[in-house]
């Protein structure tokens, strides 16, 4: 983006005074607020600012100049027209800043609103971290608050019944074991119409590839792991995928607050690459899962960096174009512009990667500005979307420039918006919606399969 | 007067001289061991080359997005800082003070220079007073410490440029020059001014995240 556009972006419309915030009512959050008692506050925010923080809360607490810099990095701020209640700094301000200066001593009220602006109003993008003097990991601050109201029981209904789906089948959707297996060999099923020898081959020992989805492709995107499963039977890669649990990389607890959970998650998704003798796993597009795996996950199970390598959807696009193992018949001839998710842009730096395959398999590329580590999030991500339709509307309302980025592409003739994410489909999806943009959304599989040879 | 001369002249300065860099030593080595303790994760990832490169890309005038987006708080507040820092070390009277006392002396500024970077500081806190007052982000997260500090940046200049005018009262401006000057010293480990000892650290860790880890740019 050249200079001058960035310059000429204000905010359009400061006001002086900003409506009040209104609680969302949700189940989760209320019961959970009403069974507090002041103690148990007390003693769960003690116990995790003396046990599991330490100097890095203390020193981005103390150190904060409160100069508001970080206001323009979030998406939540510029869509509320320069509510500084929506800043970067300004959630901190009415979360943890106050949690930390008070030693715990606050009420269940206290605990509720906190709560609602760490998992709704936050989706932990970091963006804020690149517009900070200071480099602040707000992003950190706000797991911190999510995990205090994890311990605490307060924590939003749908993204906690997904982090109950995950403790009882290891996977996000409630997806059984026998119905993950049938649904593989349905897909491998209505491939064969089209290539009679593909084959997805189950817990197949020594395999170099062990290819992992998120829970909803089983459960509303089975055709993904249909094309991803033609894209590899092209390419000519050995893979497999398993048929016991771990085949799920999602991760709703390390967004809940949940780390213990998000431990046991990996580790079972780790065991299983072990046990099949992968010499990597790769994944579907998905951001929050590769996160979990590359970033907090294997951290929490105290692995610096995961124990077997990890390739995002993106950079295993790119290795088989590189190589010239898949084939273009014909590029793909409508416009699109391109989202770049945090999890794997901020998070990975694979933005030129998914440019190269873009530009690999579709003729005319047209880029949403700002982009690569300075694109603005979804809004879905960060367990957001998971909070389900109680928040569905301030998620949707809180990024409205994102519609606008999105118009401004459009504008410039782009038909498709490349969203090389599960988290990103789900949250540009909406918004699509609700600002009628008119504009179609892909994942790069869905383009991929579309123009390669076969 | 004599006396409080005395004071803020002799002891005080001493006193305020060990606290702050005994402060300093005091705030970053027990961070670093309660780091050491409950985040091992800033030792496991930090990496020299990226801490650097992101201080590089934060300390330089417009080094990154966010400064270009805001080029006049970005031009006052190198300003401010770069004259801060310089202003007490080169100005002529202070590197006496070190000549007398230790003997020991370096290149001192112009008078003319001192004074413009003087006012230069004084109007910088008047900026940083009013952008608090009146853009809604930062009201928003200003608390009365906010306005302390500023005074206590903004004092020593003030009183150091009405006493080396020798305007009325000269005597009492040196007085609370030198007053203002070690408070200001002391406050820097123990307040937000820290932001001054803690900066790299804080910077060069996520530069280091990002850097080495992400393979993302943080500027």
């Amino acid at each position: 983006m050249t200079e001058t556009v960035i310059r000429s972006r204000k905010i359009k419309e400061k006001k002086r005074v900003y409506p009040p915030r209104r609680p969302v009512p949700d189940l989760g959050l209320d019961k959970g607020a009403e069974k507090l008692t002041p103690e148990r506050i007390e003693s769960t925010i003690r116990s995790v600012l003396d046990n599991e923080t330490g100097a890095r809360l203390k020193v981005y607490v103390d150190t904060c100049a409160h100069c508001g810099l970080c206001s323009e990095a979030c998406h939540f701020f510029w869509s509320h027209d320069g509510d500084p209640s929506y800043s970067p700094a300004g959630k901190v301000k009415q979360t943890i800043s106050e949690i930390v200066k008070k030693k715990g001593k606050v009420d269940a009220d206290f605990i509720r609103g906190a709560a609602e602006i760490a998992y709704t109003e936050c989706n932990l993008c970091r963006r804020c971290s690149m517009y900070c003097p200071f480099g602040i990991d707000i992003a950190y601050m706000m797991l911190t608050v999510r995990r205090i109201a994890h311990l605490l029981g307060v924590v939003p209904q749908y993204i906690q019944d997904t982090a109950h789906s995950h403790s009882a089948t290891m996977n996000q959707m409630w997806v059984k074991d026998d119905e993950w297996i049938d649904s593989l060999l349905w897909q491998e099923e209505e491939a064969a119409e089209e290539i009679p020898e593909l084959r997805i081959p189950l817990e197949k020992e020594g395999a170099d590839i062990l290819y992992s989805v998120i829970g909803p492709e089983p459960k509303f995107r089975a055709q993904l792991i249909y094309q991803a499963a033609v894209i590899m039977h092209e390419a000519g890669v050995d893979w497999t995928m398993p048929a016991t649990p771990g085949w799920d990389n999602s991760d709703m607890c390390m967004y809940t607050g949940d780390n213990e959970m998000m431990g046991r998650l990996k580790k079972v998704h780790f065991e299983t690459a072990m046990r099949l003798k992968n010499k990597r796993i790769v994944m579907g597009e998905c951001g929050h899962a590769f996160r979990s795996i590359f970033d907090m996950g294997n951290r929490w199970l105290a692995w610096k960096m995961p124990p077997i390598p990890v390739t995002h959807a993106i950079e295993f696009y790119a290795e088989l174009f590189r190589d010239k193992k898949i084939k273009v018949k014909k590029k793909f001839e409508k416009p699109v512009t391109l989202h770049d998710p945090c999890n794997i842009v901020r998070g990975r730096g694979l933005h030129e990667m998914a440019r190269y395959v873009v530009n690999e398999i579709c003729t005319d590329f047209i880029e949403m500005h700002p982009n690569r580590e300075h694109n603005f999030c979804c809004s879905a991500g960060g367990g957001v979307i998971n909070t389900g339709p109680p928040f569905r509307n301030k998620r949707v309302e809180g990024n409205r420039i994102k519609a606008e980025q999105l118009f401004a592409a459009k504008s410039k003739g782009a038909q498709v918006v490349i969203a090389p994410c599960h988290n990103c489909h789900g949250g540009l999806e909406d918004i699509i919606h609700h600002y009628n943009l008119k504009m179609e959304l892909k994942f790069l599989g869905d383009i991929i399969y579309e123009v390669m040879e076969r | 007067m004599h006396t409080l001369y005395n004071l803020v002249s002799g002891p005080l300065v001493w006193v305020a001289f060990i606290l702050f860099i005994g402060g300093s030593l005091y705030r970053i080595i027990t961070m670093a061991i309660l780091a050491k303790e409950k985040d091992g994760a800033v030792y496991a990832y930090m990496d020299t080359y990226h801490a650097f490169r992101s201080i590089y890309h934060w300390i330089i005038p417009f080094g990154s997005r966010n400064m270009k987006r805001k080029p006049i708080m970005t031009s006052v507040a190198f300003v401010f800082h770069a004259c801060l820092i310089l202003v007490p070390i080169f100005i002529l009277g202070h590197v006496m003070l070190w000549k007398e006392s230790f003997d020991i002396a370096w290149w001192y500024m112009p008078d003319l220079a001192a004074d413009i970077m003087t006012v230069l500081v004084i109007s910088a806190c008047v900026f940083f007073l009013v952008r608090r007052l009146t853009q809604p982000e930062v009201k928003y997260l200003t608390t009365a410490s906010d306005f302390v500090l500023l005074g206590i940046v903004a004092a020593p200049f003030i009183t150091g440029f009405w006493a080396a005018h020798q305007w009325p009262g000269m005597r009492t401006a040196l007085i609370l020059h030198m007053l203002s000057g070690e408070i200001m010293l002391a406050a820097i480990p123990f307040t937000r001014l820290s932001h001054m000892i803690f900066f790299p650290f804080t910077r060069g860790y996520m530069g280091s995240e990002f850097g080495a880890v992400k393979h993302a740019r943080d500027w």
